[in-house]
């Protein structure tokens, strides 16, 4: 169980390198695990060729939370938003490195959430978008 | 208030009527459950009630006249008994069946508030209400036009009570009202806000989901007209709870829900209800929970409300003298000679949800989130808080290795 807390989650956690918020954006979205009150802003800034270009992320919750949504922005700079399209729950599993029960799961996707329901350009961001 | 040895709980006889208390939730690491304020645990005497009533005496009860439906039916409503006399009922009949304390709050927003409450009559509650004291009132007051007031919650987490004084003055038809709160711990002074609030002509409802599993309830001393609680939270099975109801108050309201058993007679058009208590328990009710409630009764009966509360009052005073002494560590609400056993609290730097985690590798049940009261939490400004809270079965030990768990949080988060 204590691996859950791996070094790189607790790191990250305690100084991620995407928090904060970009002004101007292109793309920005927020929501919230309403069940524990976690909540999540990201902003992204894309290139002319639909690229992620900057990302940043603002809100609070959970080691969990918070490192997922860390590694994830990492990992999408340099991606075309298509790409991004494509990502899922698996993806943010391999970038935690750690096996997740369901209410932890849902800490885990959040930011995966909102970055597809912003890309997507949705009013509001479903559990369906991080579904296998 | 100091127990001596003789009136002291034996621990250890009472650990093992609960099956569950020797469970380990990984090899060697045995259950700290310290969560009994969101669901306590059973006794083998509650789970073989339930059992022995499948195994001997299924039926349905009432109306039948088969030896079977006999036995069901005096069982259930013996269960009625002990409930009443728990509480200080003056009659069974003022006890009504019900899923839960949830289900006893609706039952009076939509039966009573339906019939006497109109447009621009005030509803009086409070800021540390469970979401099943707020949210049927806000659907009533919706439907009806109804004003809600709140007494404050004070920053050491007690009810400003000359805010309550000034709000009585605004003529609330009805005052509900937790006994105690299950976040903060914090016991109200519900005899003192019930007679306050009938010298201003307001019927009080006291939610007592957290109250009567903890401490010696009596509704006549209390000057309640209903009191709502469930059986789950205090050694018996989930899926029953009673409603108290004063018999004039519950001989005015109209029935609830409608169906088998809550009527005297039907007809195509037309209904004749049933008397009390039978005209709020519509259809076939939890028979074997019923029994099994009784039995939780029957327990906590034998040894002592008062014995239970001491117990408790001690562990409280020990948990929070132990959790102070973390650096980084803040407890909600008033001091321990004012609260229950729960202990909600936040750990700088770490969120709850982290905490219970790790705690939980550690075999420590505890609970992390709103615990069903958004609004207290945003009022002292926090999404989430730690949840550690204690019954009868919890012992000095346990505060122990909680406190021991907690240190294993600070290490990982450094
Ligand atoms: C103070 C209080 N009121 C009401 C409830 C609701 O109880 P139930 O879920 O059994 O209806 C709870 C349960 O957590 C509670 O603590």
């Amino acid at each position: 169980m204590d691996d859950l807390y791996r070094e790189i989650i607790i790191e990250r956690y305690k100084d991620p390198l995407y928090r904060g918020v970009l002004e101007p954006n292109d793309i920005s979205f927020e929501d919230e695990n309403p069940l524990c009150g976690d909540h999540i802003r990201i902003d992204l800034r894309v290139d002319e060729n639909a690229r992620v270009i900057e990302a940043a992320f603002s809100g609070h919750g959970c080691a969990i939370s918070q490192a997922s949504a860390d590694l994830l922005l990492e990992s999408i700079i340099g991606k075309t938003l298509d790409e991004v399209k494509q990502l899922n729950k698996q993806d943010v599993l391999d970038l935690l490195g750690i096996e997740l029960g369901p209410v932890r799961l849902k800490c885990a996707l959040l930011p995966l959430k909102v970055v597809k329901a912003g890309v997507y350009g949705l009013g509001e961001a479903s559990d369906s978008l991080v579904e296998e | 208030m100091n127990t001596t040895t003789a009136e002291r709980l034996d621990l250890i006889q009472i650990r093992e009527d609960f099956p569950i208390l020797k469970r380990e939730i990984a090899p060697g690491i045995p259950l700290v459950y310290l969560d009994s304020t969101a669901t306590s645990q059973k006794p083998l005497a509650v789970i073989r009630a339930m059992n022995d009533y499948y195994e001997r005496s299924n039926a349905n009860i009432h109306r039948g006249v088969h030896t079977l439906a006999e036995e069901a039916t005096a069982q259930y409503e013996a269960a009625r008994e002990k409930i009443a006399r728990f509480i200080g009922a003056r009659k069974s009949c003022e006890v009504v069946f019900v899923r839960n304390t949830t289900e006893a709050i609706n039952l009076v927003a939509f039966s009573w508030g339906r019939k006497f409450l109109q447009r621009g009559d005030r509803v009086l509650l409070t800021e540390m209400e469970h979401h099943s004291n707020l949210v049927p009132w806000q659907i009533l007051a919706q439907e009806k036009g109804l004003e809600l007031d709140f007494i404050p919650v004070t920053e050491n987490g007690l009810l400003d009570l000359d805010e309550f004084q000034r709000l009585l003055g605004q003529k609330p038809k009805i005052v509900a009202v937790t006994q105690m709160s299950n976040v903060l711990g914090t016991i109200n002074p519900v005899k003192q806000i019930a007679q306050l609030a009938h010298q201003a002509g307001a019927v009080v409802l006291v939610d007592g989901a957290q109250s009567v599993p903890h401490l010696p309830v009596n509704v006549e001393d209390l000057e309640a007209d209903f009191l709502a609680f469930s059986a789950h939270k205090m050694l018996g099975p989930t899926g029953i709870g009673a409603l108290f109801g004063k018999e004039e108050l519950l001989e005015a309201m109209p029935p609830f829900l409608g169906g088998g058993d809550m009527i005297k007679k039907v007809h195509l058009r037309s209904f004749s209800a049933n008397e009390l208590p039978h005209k709020f328990e519509a259809g076939t009710p939890a028979i074997a929970e019923a029994i099994g409630f009784g039995a939780a009764i029957d327990y906590l009966s034998r040894i002592g409300m008062e014995r239970v509360a001491a117990h408790e009052r001690e562990i409280i005073h020990y948990a929070l003298e132990a959790l102070s002494e973390i650096d980084g560590l803040t407890v909600f609400g008033p001091p321990a000679d004012q609260k229950g056993a729960v202990a909600s609290f936040t750990m700088r730097g770490v969120h709850p949800h982290d905490v219970s985690q790790i705690l939980d590798s550690q075999g420590i049940a505890v609970r992390a989130g709103h615990h069903c009261a958004m609004p207290l939490h945003e009022k002292f400004g926090l999404p989430a808080t730690t949840r550690a809270s204690f019954y009868l079965y919890n012992t000095h030990q346990e505060v122990d290795q909680l406190v021991r768990g907690l240190a294993k949080v600070k290490k990982i988060f450094g």
